[in-house]
């Protein structure tokens, strides 16, 4: 890959999460990629050892999507899903969302923002929560997967100097 | 879903420490070694109670701790809460890393078949033109 492509997370405020990244591609094949069931079981799959079994997507305004994952050795599911807000092709994308899991508080408000330029595409996604313990809740899943595997699998995914 | 309200309330007063800049400036200072109060004062337009406010709150949060000498009272930083922070924000980044690497190799090959269509068009009928997605 010609650039390093680095994902940026902040919490600008208490409610919220906001991911930066860069990707190597025009922004109508970003889209695409963010709103076409077939592509998005390729890619979004979250901690390694799990695949996603449903993805359901009603692309229009008041239309649902839901994602189900699979954890393959133990069979154990995670779910979520929304509603389209608002669909702005390829730039912008606001959608609903809340977890299956009663852990999971309230249902957040995801904006995505993409901007091309010279090819590349910089994809902003905003998620607004109901409340702070909500946003820390998602935050904490991801301590879950463990910082030690993340450190192996980086490790798997870079290539050989 | 592990998530005790330990973990939370030291994540939030850490984050909430975190919050300021001077504080911050504060705890880059102290990252290159000990200071005392007046020491940390001098580079900021700001009252040295103003500073000792903001070093209650970083010692609240556990990210520094004051040395005994009554006098200087000497302030350093310390690395546990700063890295649980760091641990937490970082778990929830790999995972989205590990969907967004595989995003790039996916649009890698979707750009790789679209020129491959693209040059076959533009072989068998000239006016037959893709319009970019804008």
């Amino acid at each position: 890959m010609a650039h390093a492509a680095t994902l940026t997370l902040t919490t600008p405020t208490d409610r919220e999460i906001v991911m930066t990244r860069v990707f190597n591609a025009p922004r109508h094949l970003v889209f695409e990629a963010l709103t076409t069931p077939a592509l998005l079981k390729q890619w979004l799959l979250g901690p390694p050892g799990w695949e996603m079994v449903v993805c359901d997507v009603d692309l229009r305004v008041g239309g649902a999507y839901r994602y189900v994952w699979r954890r393959t050795s133990t069979g154990k599911t995670m779910a979520m899903g929304g509603v389209f807000q608002a669909i702005v092709a390829p730039e912008r994308l606001v959608i609903t969302e809340r977890f299956d899991d009663p852990w999971y508080p309230g249902t957040g408000l995801s904006t995505t923002v993409l901007n091309e330029q010279n090819g590349s595409t910089t994809m902003v996604n905003t998620v607004l929560y109901e409340s702070r313990e909500a946003r820390d809740t998602v935050m904490q899943s991801g301590m879950e997967s463990g910082v030690a595997v993340s450190y192996d699998r980086l490790a798997a995914l870079l290539p050989p100097a | 879903m592990r998530y005790t309200q330990a973990v939370s309330d030291r994540l939030d007063a850490t984050f909430a420490a975190l919050a300021d800049p001077t504080r911050r400036a504060i705890l880059a200072r102290l990252a290159t070694g000990e200071a005392s109060v007046t020491e940390l004062a001098k580079p900021f337009a700001i009252s040295q109670p103003a500073i000792s406010k903001h070093l209650m709150v970083l010692e609240r949060a556990g990210l520094i701790a004051r040395g005994r000498d009554a006098q200087r009272r000497p302030c350093r930083i310390e690395g546990r809460p700063l890295a649980d922070a760091s641990a937490w924000l970082e778990g929830y980044r790999e995972i989205w890393e590990g969907n967004y690497r595989r995003l790039d190799a996916l649009l890698n090959n979707l750009q790789n078949s679209t020129r491959g269509r693209n040059a076959t068009h533009r072989k068998t009928t000239k006016t037959q033109t893709r319009r970019p997605g804008r």
